[in-house]
């Protein structure tokens, strides 16, 4: 293999196993600028592979080509719909967030599971039909050495996600309802008396991240897995939270570290093709995005680095 | 609305929250048309019906009732331990590895062995995060999720890389550990049919008076619960809070540890690669949320979630309906314990003099001085940052 391809398998992999963790951790930044710990986004990608496979499975024969795409909007459907459980227990109803999120962790594994065998009486479903596969930039792939590693055969979910982390950074903070947001996340008393809807805001906080964990767990199904099982995402959605801690709550940030965890993950799995690489025991890999989250969080000792009033409960006063 | 005492109160939110758990899981039936009635008269049966299945669920229920302590320890300190289930695999591993490297060596010195090496497998797992909070700030409900993962591939690469070849049979299992270090006793094993049931139970049962004990009776535990209550007044009385934080996480590491223990000398007397995250450990933080912290709550939520763990599979055969409505029903019932505020909205509580002088103070105090008053929310250790 030559150094080229070499990289642009590198490349193409990372961009693949980097894209559902890009979409859930910059839906988690929404979740945590509004003040509400999300720690239930494994379960949201749970739900979004899960009616990701299912959408695909049942209407591949009709929309063809455009199943995969569809069924991204039906996992981001879903994906709001069980974070809606989140936002109402801890938005109205002052349920502490960390069991809130377990609860959703727990919820989404088994209602799955119950699903797909109630309905394909097996606990694992078929390959999907359709699935992203690989796309070639028209035009720029034709750039030597830089087309070949960035824009053959590679992912467009993968450069999708990009952008919609650089638009969410956009929202987050440079527009009114970013500040909004932050405000209702840092302080929800200050907000509040300045007429800030602040369970409003908390709750697009929480809906966004379970539209983008949906969709996250939808990519991971229809690019990585091709099948829904109890097995689909493990960890994929903590791997996302630490992303998103790793990036310090900036949806920008999220995007790097998930690149990177994308990056270290990919190496696990192909790390046997490559030269130098083969050498280094996957546990490393495997365990590298954790351990370095734990030394993120440990090296900004004392430093507030996330919104002011995360994992509390606004209760407004009559 | 029903007029109750405090106490009262206390037992009924966990007994409603139950009910409409099992409700839930029976309207999830009723709409994939299977039979609620038959699916849980067939849990019952799976569960209790025979000595044998009894004896499974007292074994199901042991290691449950270890991480539970050991998530109520840490959560009497303001902290949520989530790495039960990485702690107790580290207890498994532990306590399996020292099992297997000194076969021979006598029941009354390698049984204390296995289990103490095991106990403290978890106890350092917990550490970690306890020493990060106590001396760095450092949240641990993030650093025990991802320790979860780091001891889960860790153990997998210990098995199959730093062991023994001779004491593996194959990649993805380990030999039975030898007799000695068993915790099977034969007499009960054959009262109960011969299930898997296991002297764990005993440590478990023990386990709960000594954490009563503990935390009610001794000035450790005196300390923890007041750096919980508050950790700036536990300051300012003298008593030490990193040091508590660190011996609360310990404490709680130790027990979840012993969970992985009776798992692997008990339950299944090998270790073998794990995939996912031992379900023990937000199973057992489940027992403890349910049964509110409490020795005799931890006890009977317990006995309830291995009758419906056992049960599910009888039911899973017995009616045909998936084993993971269970989790379902698990799941439900946390959600409405984690909602109690709403269900105790359905109460008026009746109130003494006591509590109303304490009711009108809190309202004084939260409409005046909220914001200079130590944040209680921290306590709940939801705070990251």
């Amino acid at each position: 293999m030559n150094m080229v391809s070499m990289i642009a398998l590198i490349v193409s992999s990372m961009l693949v196993f980097s894209t559902p963790l890009i979409f859930t951790a910059v839906g988690g930044t929404f979740s945590e600028h509004s003040g509400v710990v999300n720690v239930g986004l494994e379960g949201i990608m749970v739900m979004g592979a899960f009616s990701a496979v299912v959408f695909n499975l049942t209407f591949a024969d009709t929309f063809g080509k455009a199943t995969p795409w569809l069924a991204l909007i039906v996992a981001g459907v879903v994906g709001i719909a069980i974070s809606a459980l989140h936002a109402v227990a801890t938005i109205n109803f002052r349920a502490d967030h960390i069991v809130s999120g377990t609860v959703i962790n727990l919820l989404a594994p088994a209602l799955s599971v119950f699903l797909v065998k109630a309905i394909y009486a097996k606990g694992q479903t078929d390959n999907i039909a359709q699935s992203f596969g690989y796309f070639s930039f028209p035009g720029l792939s034709k750039i030597p050495v830089i087309g070949q590693i960035f824009f053959k055969n590679t992912s467009v979910m993968a450069y999708i996600a990009i952008v919609i982390a650089i638009i969410a950074w956009w929202i987050q903070f440079r527009t009114k309802f970013g500040l909004r947001l932050r405000s209702v996340g840092e302080n929800p008393q200050a907000a509040d008396t300045l007429g800030i809807n602040v369970y409003g805001y908390k709750y697009a906080g929480v809906l966004l991240s379970g539209l983008l964990g949906g969709i996250g767990g939808a990519v991971f199904a229809q690019s990585i897995s091709g099948n829904f099982s109890a097995g689909t995402i493990v960890g994929q959605g903590f791997i996302s939270m630490a992303a998103m801690i790793f990036g310090k709550w900036n949806p920008i940030g999220a995007m790097g570290a998930a690149l990177f965890f994308g990056f270290a993950q990919s190496l696990s799995i192909i790390g046997g093709q490559l030269p130098g690489i083969s050498k280094i025991p996957s546990v490393y890999l495997q365990c590298a995005p954790y351990v370095l989250t734990i030394l993120v969080l440990v090296l900004f000792l004392g430093k507030a680095v996330g919104p002011k009033a995360n994992g509390t409960n606004y209760i407004k006063s009559k | 609305m029903l007029r109750v005492s405090q106490p009262v109160k206390k037992i009924l939110v966990p007994l409603i929250s139950i009910i409409l758990g099992f409700l839930v899981g029976a309207i999830v039936m009723l709409i994939f048309s299977y039979s609620p009635m038959q699916a849980y008269s067939s849990m019952l049966r799976g569960a209790l019906g025979t000595s044998s299945a009894i004896g499974e669920t007292l074994r199901q229920a042991t290691p449950l009732i270890f991480t539970a302590l050991g998530f109520s320890v840490a959560s009497s300190a303001g902290f949520f331990n989530i790495g039960l289930s990485g702690q107790a695999l580290a207890g498994w591993i532990g306590s399996i590895w020292i099992a297997l490297a000194f076969p021979n060596l006598p029941t009354y010195i390698l049984l204390p062995l296995a289990i103490l090496v095991g106990a403290l497998a978890g106890a350092i797992t917990a550490a970690v995060p306890g020493v990060l909070r106590a001396f760095f700030g450092t949240s641990e409900v993030i650093v025990t999720i991802m320790l979860n993962y780091v001891v889960l591939y860790l153990s997998t690469y210990l098995m199959q890389n730093i062991m023994p070849k001779s004491f593996r049979t194959s990649q993805d299992a380990t030999q039975s550990i030898s007799a000695h270090a068993s915790l099977r006793m034969s007499w009960l094993s054959d009262l109960f049919g011969g299930s898997r049931i296991n002297g764990g139970l005993f440590l478990a049962l023990i386990a709960l008076v000594a954490v009563w004990f503990i935390m009610k009776k001794t000035t450790l535990g005196f300390e923890i619960r007041s750096v919980g209550m508050n950790p700036f007044a536990s300051e300012y009385a003298g008593m030490s809070s990193k040091r508590t934080i660190i011996m609360s996480m310990v404490l709680s590491g130790i027990l979840a540890g012993l969970g992985g223990v009776v798992e692997g000398l008990g339950t299944y007397q090998n270790f073998f690669t794990q995939t996912a995250s031992l379900s023990i450990g937000f199973d057992g933080m489940a027992v403890s949320l349910l049964g509110s912290g409490s020795s005799v709550g931890i006890l009977l939520s317990g006995i309830l979630f291995s009758v419906l763990k056992i049960g599910g599979l009888g039911m899973q055969t017995g009616a045909g309906v998936p084993f993971e409505i269970v989790n379902i029903v698990v799941a439900s019932i946390i959600f409405f314990v984690a909602i109690d505020y709403v269900i105790g909205l359905l109460f008026k509580q009746r109130q003494t003099r006591e509590t109303e002088q304490i009711a009108t103070q809190k309202t004084q105090t939260s409409t005046t001085t909220s914001s200079d008053i130590p944040d209680n929310q921290e306590k709940k250790g939801g705070r990251i940052s």
